[in-house]
């Protein structure tokens, strides 16, 4: 409540000055999301120098959500090109594009990151897409009108459309959610057999990394993917290659992408309620000159 | 004429040949009906609609190059976005003659509003193209409100706008219909109407541009901005303007028999003042769009073929015709004021495309160029937008005024 209020009348001054140009002008803020948030929102730290490539997270995850089963399993063949998530395509376990200094093969998992403060349910204009007060993102296909915004808005790429269906859905990965109300952990994590996939709080997951990386100096890249990535990610990534080999984007800021957008919906009420009396003023303004010029022509007349 | 009709209980009969036959026998009307043009629009309906029922049938995919790298395309950037910001001449018009007190402007007030329903009455039915699941359109309308979305606001903007574009162009419409008591209500609401549009248009128009805040990933620096929504709203004034002259001088052309004589110099008159207005918004978007570069502070960029790109929207589709349009005034000179008037129409065009799909994904792997079925769908709507803009005009007192109500306009 304290940054809504605070963020409506810092609104109002800039709104105020720029009254004219419709006061929309968004300027980025540093994130206020985790502050909205619960600190032990759940999370996953991905340890790719422990991941080894199994593919056994695909797996479950296929099984679990009732998809087919991952491409090529079991064949190394499938490495050979990079993948992507898709409409029936959770998660998917690709091989970096570099090594480690001692020559091990590399593999990162991707799906979706469960944002703390999610461009894709701040874009959803039927809230099809929600963050959820128990962490997880995920997803009403009832509401949804198939838009598409959620996936213009993510910056990971994450939702997939069903462009070949008449009646599409957007398709990823909830985190398992309703696991983790049963008080399970998402099929991923629960059966990697390496430990790259630790399941639990976010804070405390944040720690571990830290201690990991504090620990071992000469070996991990000094940074945590997702801590602050795009106002922070529920999935949290340490790695020994640098994070572009990963595939990961490395120019996304700290900011929240809805963060962006919030001074431009925050106007709205200003509009509604600062348009009407000034148009009515103009109005009645250009009226009386009216009228009076009238008079004015009038008098002529008479004389 | 009319009221003798309905003084005599109602005679269907005749009131159809009356209304909808222009007062011609069904087989006269059908002939008048074959002519170059018609014959134009029939082959892009026999190809379009057919393509339309085929995008419902099989999927976005079967009918478009949209993938999941690129799942916008032009439905969303020529339907949607170009089609609204070029129907804001509606706003634009009713706002200078209702409020402004622009008297001199209200034989365009009618163009203008009905160009604006339709636009967006148009951009709506190509947003249902558009949308995988068009029937959800009342989710976030009825029960699931998403507030925390722009697009939600985009939404309520445009579906409350199109309802007040259509009150607002009732009055020709009870004229044509002869329900005197009906358009005296709806020429009471005028002012409301006029300052409820105002409001709706300043949210949504600006709030298009929104939709792109949240994306700096996806826009090319030279496009993002945070100014984006304010360069949006002023560019759709600049738009609308352009438009009413285009509309207007099109309307003259094609419509020659429902005006009569003098309403050419007046046409003139108008045409050249809203060149004037043209030209001075232009002129401070052209300031907005600088102050927007520099703030970016991506001068590097402008040496890149986005750059170059850049530039020649900035140059030649803003900075070119701001300072035709003013030549045109100076010189007196309607008929340059409208090749202008549709240079900037295009521009406003290139500018939406540019962010929704041409600077849009501009990173991506893959590049999205649309297909002929897509094109061919945008087109059908257009063409039934134009049908339905003449149909209306033939009928209703929108270019010239109705007998039973001189003065109405
Ligand atoms: S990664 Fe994308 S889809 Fe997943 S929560 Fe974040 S914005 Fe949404
Ligand atoms: S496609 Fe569906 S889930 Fe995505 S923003 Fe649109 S309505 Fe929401």
């Amino acid at each position: 409540m304290e940054t809504r209020m605070e963020l409506s009348r810092r609104t109002f001054i800039k709104f105020a000055g720029a009254v004219g140009a419709a006061g929309v002008v968004a300027r980025p803020k540093p994130a206020a999301a985790s502050a909205l948030h619960p600190v032990n929102t759940p999370a996953v730290l991905v340890d790719t120098t422990r991941c080894a490539g199994c593919r056994g997270c695909e797996a479950a995850c296929s099984e679990s959500n009732h998809l087919p089963g991952p491409a090529l399993q079991g064949q190394d063949a499938v490495f050979s090109k990079s993948r992507k998530t898709d409409v029936k395509v959770y998660t998917v376990v690709n091989r970096a594009k570099a090594d480690s200094k001692q020559g091990e093969a590399r593999y990162v998992k991707s799906q979706c990151m469960h944002c703390l403060d999610p461009a894709c349910a701040s874009a959803c204009l039927a809230k099809a897409l929600e963050k959820t007060s128990a962490g997880p993102v995920v997803y009403h296909p009832e509401r949804c009108l198939g838009c598409r915004y959620c996936m213009v808005a993510c910056q990971f790429d994450v939702p997939k459309f069903d462009f070949d269906s008449p009646s599409p859905y957007i398709n990823k990965c909830s985190f398992c959610a309703e696991r983790q109300e049963q008080g399970l952990q998402p099929a991923c994590a629960s059966v990697c057999p390496t430990g790259a996939l630790q399941f639990g709080h976010r804070e405390e997951l944040i720690e571990d990394a830290r201690t990991r990386i504090y620990q071992n100096p000469d070996k991990y890249v000094h940074h945590i993917y997702g801590e602050s990535e795009a106002g922070g990610t529920s999935w949290l990534y340490i790695t020994d290659v640098p994070f572009e080999k990963l595939g990961f984007r490395t120019d996304l800021g700290p900011t929240s992408p809805p963060e962006l957008t919030r001074t431009a919906l925050a106007a709205v009420p200003f509009v509604l309620t600062l348009w009407p009396p000034l148009l009515m003023g103009l109005y009645t303004f250009s009226k009386r000159r009216a009228e009076a010029s009238k008079g004015t022509d009038q008098e002529a007349h008479h004389d | 004429m009319t009221d003798t009709t309905f003084d005599r209980g109602f005679d269907t009969r005749s009131w159809i040949t009356e209304k909808i036959f222009m007062g011609m026998s069904f087989c006269d009307y059908l002939k008048s009906l074959l002519t170059p043009t018609n014959a134009i629009f029939a082959l892009i309906l026999i190809v379009g609609v057919p393509i339309v029922i085929y995008r419902f049938a099989f999927g976005i995919g079967a009918a478009t190059n949209l993938t999941q790298v690129n799942p916008w395309g032009i439905w969303i950037g020529l339907d949607v976005m170009s089609g609204v910001a070029l129907a804001a001449g509606g706003f634009t018009v009713a706002t200078a003659v209702h409020i402004l007190g622009l008297k001199e402007y209200q034989p365009i007030v009618r163009p203008a509003l009905l160009t604006g329903f339709l636009g967006y009455l148009f951009a709506v039915i190509g947003l249902c193209a558009d949308l995988g699941r068009p029937w959800k359109l009342p989710v976030p309308m009825v029960y699931s409100y998403g507030t925390g979305s722009v697009m939600f606001e985009v939404g309520w903007c445009v579906c409350l706008y199109l309802i007040v574009l259509g009150l607002e162009f009732s009055p020709a419409a009870f004229e044509w219909l002869g329900l005197r008591k009906a358009r005296e209500w709806a020429v009471r609401m005028t002012l409301v109407l006029t300052i409820f549009g105002l409001c709706l248009s300043t949210l949504h128009q600006s709030s298009l541009g929104a939709l792109f805040l949240m994306m700096p990933h996806r826009v090319h620096p030279l496009w993002y901005s945070g100014y984006v929504p304010v360069f949006f709203f002023v560019s759709a004034i600049i738009a609308g303007m352009s438009m009413v002259i285009v509309e207007g001088g099109l309307s003259h052309r094609v419509f020659k028999s429902q005006l009569n004589p003098n309403d050419h110099g007046t046409a003139d008159t108008l045409t050249l003042g809203l060149a004037k207005g043209a030209a001075v918004v232009l002129f401070a978007y052209f300031f907005l769009k600088l102050q927007g570069l520099v703030d970016g502070g991506r001068y590097d960029l402008l040496l890149t073929p986005y750059g170059a790109w850049f530039l020649f929207e900035l140059l030649g589709f803003v900075l070119t015709p701001c300072l035709l349009y003013a030549v045109a005034v100076r010189r007196q000179n309607a008929t340059m004021a409208r090749w202008v008037a549709g240079w900037t129409v295009l521009g406003i065009v290139v500018n939406r495309l540019n962010l929704s799909v041409i600077a849009f994904n501009y990173n991506a792997a893959e590049r999205y160029v649309p297909g002929f079925m897509e094109i061919m769908v945008s087109v059908t709507i257009i063409t039934i937008g134009i049908i339905t803009f003449r149909w209306i005009v033939n009928r209703m007192p929108v270019l010239h005024e109705h007998p039973d109500f001189p003065q109405a306009h």
